[in-house]
């Protein structure tokens, strides 16, 4: 269950991130998150582990909202866009070649917090 | 009550373990210390590969080891028997070392001897091919060991974790005849995965492959301490 650490990271950057803002004066509504499919989140284990972490905290009444990123490979013989599959080897569909470079798909972001000022 | 507003801040969500992870690393790199995150599935071989390893290894190379295990010191006890530093770090419900808890068997080991006087430090990480693969700890190269017994899929089953491999140790070769196993088809799996890692077949029992490994890692030292 590595969401839960990953909980407790994405909670620690959070209060972080409202230190700056005098955490008494705000509310936080949406912390949105952009998770790559080339990584070991399951977006739903994720929500789940982070509801019942913040209960009775500051961040309570807060929801996550997750932006899947696509897998995308860049074909290393003809430089063209592809989506890798698990099914053919994430190998190229034009070339036939392995999977050298990640365009997108590891993201493990932040992206943007909604907030009020109370 | 005011209007909503939206604060777009792109940080990373493991941002605090990267941060100690760094911090890590810069100790590691004042220590002139090259630090091996070696991870697996349970049963793979870490430790037996360390045992083998660090016999021939300690004769070239001032060594220490963190020991990763989610409930027991055994697998310490193993490798203290070789006469090197060893702390183990029981992680108690956490599947995988992170950077803080690095970071304090850092401290641990710093008790032990001055890491100044070490070359090498391996990282044996909890077995598991899923979540350690996500989580730096502040490691210069990370290897992975997969048995043979696993089946040739599990690189495309778990490609986090081949995908950021340095190194893939094929292990437990010796049992190859034993086996309707193509090892041709993990390769190839590997490859799709990961083209640029190194690939090593070894055998703990036969010890093949063994010197191909000590050899790796002694250009990685030595590489390391004239940068």
């Amino acid at each position: 269950m590595h969401e839960v650490d990953m909980t407790k990271c994405l909670i620690l950057s959070m209060e972080e991130w409202a230190e700056k803002k005098n955490k008494k004066k705000i509310v936080v509504e949406k912390i949105n998150l952009k998770i790559g499919e080339f990584t070991c989140v399951e977006p739903i284990s994720l929500i789940n582990t982070f509801n019942a972490a913040v209960l009775g905290s500051w961040l309570d009444s807060s929801e996550i909202t997750i932006e899947t990123i696509p897998f995308e490979g860049k074909c290393s013989k003809c430089n063209r866009l592809y989506f890798p599959k698990k099914e053919n080897g994430y190998k190229s569909p034009c070339c036939n070649f392995n999977l050298e470079e990640i365009i997108s798909g590891r993201e493990l972001k932040i992206a943007s917090i909604d907030f009020k000022e109370k | 009550m005011h209007l909503p507003i939206s604060d777009k801040i792109e940080l990373n969500i493991l941002h605090q373990n990267s941060h100690q992870a760094e911090k890590n690393k810069v100790k590691f790199n004042n220590y002139n210390l090259l630090c091996l995150n070696i991870m697996s599935s349970p049963g793979a071989g870490k430790t037996r590969l360390l045992e083998i390893t660090l016999e021939d290894l300690s004769k070239k190379f001032h060594s220490a080891v963190l020991e990763g295990d989610m409930t027991t010191n055994l697998d310490a006890a193993r490798l203290e028997k070789l006469n090197i530093p060893v702390v183990p770090i029981t992680t108690g419900r956490a599947c995988h070392l992170d950077a803080n808890m690095v970071s304090g068997g850092l401290k641990l080991l710093e008790k032990k001897i001055n890491p100044d006087l070490l070359d090498i430090l391996l990282v044996e990480n909890v077995g598991n091919l899923v979540c350690p693969a996500e989580f730096e700890i502040g490691e210069h190269f990370k290897v992975a060991l997969l048995s043979i017994t696993e089946g040739e899929d599990k690189p495309l089953k778990y490609p986090i974790m081949f995908r950021e491999a340095d190194l893939i140790l094929i292990t437990k070769v010796d049992l190859l005849p034993h086996l309707n196993f193509d090892i041709n088809e993990l390769k190839s799996n590997i490859a799709s995965t990961n083209p640029k890692a190194d690939v090593i077949e070894i055998s703990s029992i036969t010890k093949s492959g063994f010197d191909l490994w000590q050899d790796w890692i002694s250009k990685k030292i030595l590489k390391f301490k004239n940068n």
